[in-house]
């Protein structure tokens, strides 16, 4: 046996705490459920999400077989840049109608008669999409009475519009999406990973064996947790790039913006880790931690303003996604990257989610086990 | 016949109780320095908890137990830089290969070693790029034993060793085992095997239920036992089947 020296000065739990590191990123990054939720996934929602680009409204508005065409009230409509004008048997746009697919169907019809208007202007609209409907109501409501005033128009109009479209930063959805999938790739990580390595490394008795060894537990944990943090900021740094490069993912501050995202994420997956210690603590066996881990991130996906805005929640919903700690994280990283602002200005994201950060490790401390 | 070495580990009055449970009864015992001492007994009996307190994995209920001069109370790092610990059902990073997993614990050790040398030890430098979880399990028992090795141990404690292993790989761990003690190490290893703890152990002490039921050298214990009037029914013949198995597969070790 070769004389290996173990030499006589102080042990260092700084060096053993870094191998565990380094062993410990190497496994993350040979795991696949790591790699699919913490890039693949985000990712291809990102590519997606990037190729559909654009904000702009889209009306579909169907044309009655029987719609007259030579009319200033339909040139008006036909003009409109959100109107997408749709021709189907009528039938079909009548089930179209009513499944929301199109948001009206117009019917202009050419009176002969004096008496009354020389153009009835049928809009049908649906519950289906009322929103869609109420958009075209108006647009018709509009043309109407300007061809009422072109006909007679006052001596002194009692107002005039003046519209003005500034030149704003394009809201596109990738500077919706990116980082609401930067929430999401973190919140796996730090629920998802931590909850499972936890549990394998103590069922499988790996920790077992690091007992036997002089390091002590707080580096245990702390080795993992770089190495759960390094890896989560690669692949943020690597989304952020790719969605501001490909995609045009707007960083308004550029390196600064790109920064200050990354410390913000940083605090995110903190937070997040202690909901994954959690889980590990307390899940009986292996089979019940997906089930706890998806009852705490679920939730977040859909109500936290990951894919959409909460603002389409209905009211009685919206209280719920007020609570969740990664509606502060997704708003605050889309304030620092669109909006600019500084690290000041989005504290009360910050505030709420330190306050989960002591809540979760608190909780955490007492449940975590070590065998 | 025990020549007056010097106590290594002493194991004094120890007790483990789990709620009503009590494994392990108050037992006391020495272990000599740079001998090979093993703790026999079915499975139940104890051993695997009396070794774990002892390599300060587990706490003991009472009793005191002093290893080289060091407290298992008070000293624990102290001791846990001091002895290889081998452990029954172990795992480690599956994912990683067997010289990622040597780094690791160099690492945790704070030593450098020579991760080839220490892996061909157990007859498995060809597997130093193979991840852990292509092992199979005798060759997982294997890298076990070499990891005991890393921070050159004054003790090294060895939990069944040769479960689960085919009779070349025992043979040759046994041999191992005897070049472990031969350079100066003490070896402590609790088995259920008595041809191992006849074959490697100069004094063993048998446990069951909690308790060590006799303690002394194999050839004493075997005297006394023949000295009583015991006498074995089957004629022992010059060979026996393992000695056939190993006669025409080879001694050397075979991959699984």
């Amino acid at each position: 046996m070769k004389e290996s020296k173990t030499k006589d000065k102080e042990y260092s739990q700084l060096r053993a705490m870094f191998s565990v590191t380094r062993a410990s990123l190497r496994s993350i990054t040979r795991s696949p459920s790591a790699v699919v939720f913490s890039i693949a996934f985000p990712l291809i929602f990102i590519v997606v999400f990037g190729f559909i680009g654009g904000n702009n409204i889209s009306v579909s508005v169907g044309v009655h077989p029987e719609c007259d065409t030579a009319n200033e009230i339909y040139s008006v409509m036909k003009g409109r840049p959100e109107v997408k004008l749709v021709r189907k048997p009528l039938a079909d746009m009548d089930e179209d109608l009513l499944r929301g697919k199109i948001s009206a169907i117009v019917r202009i019809e050419k009176k002969s008669d004096t008496s009354n208007a020389h153009l009835l202007v049928h809009v049908q609209t649906s519950s289906a999409s009322q929103e869609g409907g109420a958009i075209i109501t108006m647009l018709m409501s509009h043309a109407v009475d300007k061809a009422n005033l072109a006909k007679n128009p006052p001596p002194v109009p009692e107002a005039e519009l003046r519209p003005e479209q500034l030149e704003g930063r394009a809201f596109t959805s990738i500077d919706f999406i990116l980082p609401g999938m930067l929430g999401f790739s973190l919140l796996s990580t730090g629920v998802f990973g931590t909850a499972f390595v936890f549990y394998n490394l103590r069922s499988t008795l790996v920790l077992k064996r690091f007992f036997a060894t002089p390091i002590r537990r707080p580096f245990i944990v702390m080795g993992e947790a770089i190495s759960r943090v390094t890896f989560a900021t690669a692949t943020s740094s690597f989304i952020i790039i790719l969605g501001h490069y490909a995609f045009g993912f707007t960083l308004i501050h550029g390196l600064l913006t790109f920064f200050l995202m990354l410390v913000l994420a940083f605090l995110g997956l903190f937070v997040f880790m202690g909901f994954g210690f959690i889980v590990s603590g307390v899940a009986p066996n292996e089979s019940v931690i997906p089930v706890l881990a998806n009852i705490i991130t679920l939730p977040q996906f859909l109500m936290a303003g990951t894919f959409f805005p909460i603002d389409v929640f209905p009211s009685w919903l919206q209280p719920i996604t007020k609570i969740l700690p990664l509606t502060y994280l997704n708003d605050a990283m889309r304030k620092i990257a669109f909006e600019g602002v500084s690290f000041f200005e989005v504290w009360k994201d910050l505030l709420v989610l330190g306050c989960w950060g002591a809540v979760v490790y608190v909780i955490a401390s007492r449940v975590f086990k070590w065998e | 016949m025990s020549t007056h070495r010097k106590t290594i580990i002493s194991v004094n009055d120890l007790w483990k109780q789990y709620g009503d449970f009590t494994a392990v009864k108050g037992i006391s015992f020495e272990v000599h320095e740079g001998e090979i001492f093993g703790l026999l007994g079915p499975n139940g009996a104890g051993k695997t908890t009396t070794l774990e307190i002892i390599e300060t994995l587990r706490e003991k209920s009472s009793g005191e137990i002093t290893i080289d001069g060091l407290n298992v109370d008070h000293d624990q790092n102290k001791i846990k830089k001091i002895i290889g610990v081998q452990l029954q059902a172990a795992g480690y990073y599956p994912n990683l290969t067997l010289l990622e997993l040597l780094n690791l614990f160099s690492g945790l050790y704070n030593v450098s070693i020579d991760k080839k040398h220490m892996l061909s030890l157990v007859g498995l430098e060809d597997k130093s790029k193979s991840r852990y979880k292509s092992l199979s399990g005798g060759q997982k028992q294997r890298f076990s034993i070499c990891t005991t090795l890393i921070n050159n141990p004054k003790i090294v404690f060895l939990d069944e060793p040769t479960t689960g292993l085919d009779p070349q790989a025992r043979r040759n761990l046994w041999q191992l085992i005897r070049e472990i003690r031969g350079k100066g190490a003490t070896v402590v290893l609790t088995t259920h095997y008595m041809d191992e703890a006849e074959e490697l152990c100069e004094r063993v002490a048998v446990m069951d239920n909690g308790r060590i039921l006799t303690m002394n050298s194999p050839d004493h214990l075997i005297d006394e036992l023949v000295a009583s009037g015991f006498e074995r029914k089957k004629e022992v013949k010059k060979a026996n089947l393992e000695d056939v198995f190993l006669h025409m597969t080879g001694r050397e070790w075979k991959d699984e």
